[in-house]
């Protein structure tokens, strides 16, 4: 079931590479070029049945940010999309809203820890950082660091 | 009509946890709500990549007091699945053990909350003291009433024995029975359905569109459970039901819960029947390969997410927890909307929010005037019960036993 997922991505988009992609029981994780994201995340949903977006993570490698946008179907396949997005600033990816619409709350978690600008997010509160957080501090980024000792990011004072 | 604002909270003495949420009220009609939530964040994803695989097994499982073990489950399977350990069976059946009474214990956690919400303090009583059986056979096999500390990466860190199985048919068999006679009251009893039928009604299509999970979900009409989906660990081994309910509302989620707790009391007896012999723990390296590992698993408030980006060393290049009630936090202004406002104490507590795992607030305003009024949790909830007893609902009639 996983390939023949896997193959149905290939033919529609064949800037894909699909032979990159790790497979495991239940699971693939696929990366797709940055313009195809949404695109692909709409075939997903559309034509192959992935109706539940399970999260989306957002992480800094040490080199660029990686968005990972995790769907499911009910046969249990889970299926991880993946881009990218390089650290020049603004750091600016467009929203899912229109396929996703549990989306956000992830994409403003995207927002307030990483600071990468969600295109497309209606207006709201940031999330899940305080009101009175300092502006242009993402913790989730590898070059944050924490103030105060004893925070996070200190060696645990066992 | 004049338009009220409302906030509710964050300070909440009903759910133990900071949230708050702004309602605009029309009359004793909320026209427009929004839920601000973020109150708990501690910064746990970042702490994890500065600690080793094993010390995150500790953090992860403070994530929340009541589905502790749900998470180190969900963090361990995918540590496990990174490092290419095969974990042995007993070890895989006590962790299911200990999930399933993990779930017995939150379900009645919940019903209590639900009772008390609505006024119906003796269905409160009677569930908190029933999760005491629960509770103490937790106690019993893992020294603690929550946060267990029974996963450990390859394995769980304390045995069963004959005797402890013994004592845990026992308890099971009690609770069955309390909760059958739960059942009766929920199923049979005409002031608890006109209380809970048709408050926070979401249908089949929304609960799907705002992607909820759990027995919310399921209370809709949609038989999605990861348990058996994408079964991990014994699960495929074992013969039990997905409940769900078309009531679509507060009710139906009700009913979905206490017919889980019944499932639940299945699982665990054929749980006992097949525990193998063997060891509980494999050899985990403390140097975890490069590489990436998503994980799902069936907590008591729905689908549990965790991702593990490993990078070769000790610790985690990024761990990320999506906890249920995340994914249920969407749909809460759907459900409000609409309602009366001495329905949002019970639609709320019923999708059994649990904040801490979400981060992660409810505050009430009149939408005409533009006016705010503050609303303690503790006082709307007693204007919810007076409304209602206006009504003829009177939970005091309820013949008990």
């Amino acid at each position: 079931m996983e390939n023949e997922v896997l193959q149905k991505i290939a033919e529609r988009f064949p800037s894909v590479a699909a032979e990159q992609a790790v497979v495991k029981h239940h699971r693939i994780y696929l990366s797709v070029p940055n313009e195809l994201l949404v695109e692909a995340l709409s075939f997903c949903y559309e034509e192959l049945n992935f109706r539940h977006l399970c999260t989306i993570t957002g992480l800094d490698n040490g080199k660029e940010y990686e968005l990972l946008y995790h769907i499911s179907k009910d046969d249990g396949l889970l299926l991880t999309l993946k881009r990218t997005a390089p650290y020049q600033e603004p750091v600016v990816i467009p929203t899912v809203l229109s396929i996703y619409q549990g989306a956000t709350f992830y994409e403003r978690e995207l927002e307030g820890l990483l600071g990468i600008k969600v295109e497309g997010l209606p207006e709201g509160r940031q999330y899940p950082l305080p009101d009175n957080w300092p502006q242009g501090e993402y913790p989730l980024r590898k070059s944050w660091k924490p103030k105060q000792a004893g925070g996070a990011g200190q060696e645990a004072s066992v | 009509m004049s338009k009220i604002m409302v906030p509710l909270g964050p300070q909440h003495p009903a759910l133990e946890e900071p949230e708050s949420f702004n309602l605009l009220l029309e009359g004793e009609r909320v026209a427009a709500s929004q839920v601000c939530i973020g109150y708990n964040h501690r910064g746990m994803e970042k702490a994890a990549e500065s600690r080793t695989y094993l010390q995150n097994v500790y953090l992860l499982e403070r994530i929340c007091g009541i589905c502790s073990h749900s998470h180190s489950t969900c963090y361990v399977q995918t540590v496990e699945d990174l490092a290419g350990v095969e974990v042995p069976q007993r070890a895989l059946y006590i962790r299911a053990l200990i999930g399933e009474l993990e779930r017995i214990h939150s379900h009645m956690l919940w019903l209590g909350i639900a009772g008390h919400e609505i006024g119906f303090m003796t269905l409160f009583m009677y569930a908190w003291k029933d999760r005491e059986i629960v509770m103490d056979i937790l106690e019993m096999l893992t020294g603690n009433r929550i946060n267990y500390g029974m996963n450990t990466l390859g394995g769980v860190r304390r045995d069963v024995t004959p005797e402890m199985a013994d004592k845990i048919r026992e308890a099971v068999g009690q609770l069955q029975e309390r909760t059958e006679y739960y059942s009766r009251v929920i199923l049979g009893e005409e002031t608890v359905y006109l209380r809970l039928s048709g408050v926070g009604k979401l249908s089949k299509a929304d609960a799907l569109r705002f992607d909820t999970t759990g027995p919310v979900l399921r209370a809709s009409g949609v038989g999605r459970d990861v348990r058996r989906d994408d079964p991990n660990g014994i699960y495929p081994n074992l013969d039990f039901q997905v409940i769900t309910d078309d009531h679509e509302d507060v009710y139906g989620r009700t009913v979905v819960r206490v017919k889980e707790l019944l499932e639940s009391y299945k699982i665990i007896r054929q749980i006992l029947d097949q525990l193998p012999d063997g060891p509980l723990t494999v050899k985990v390296p403390n140097r975890i390969p490069a590489g990436e590992c998503i994980s799902r698993y069936e907590a008591p408030r729905g689908e549990d997410i965790h991702y593990t980006r490993s990078n070769g060393t000790d610790k985690p290049d990024r761990v990320k927890v999506r906890a249920p009630t995340l994914a249920n936090s969407a749909a809460i202004a759907h459900m409000l909307d609409g309602g009366y406002l001495a329905d949002v104490p019970i639609v709320i507590a019923a999708i059994d929010p649990c904040f801490s795992c979400t981060d992660r607030m409810v505050r009430v305003t009149d939408a005409n005037s533009g006016q705010a009024q503050s609303m303690d949790w503790e006082s709307l909830r007693r204007y919810s019960a007076q409304w209602y007893r206006k009504q003829g609902m009177d939970f005091s009639r309820i013949p008990l036993r």
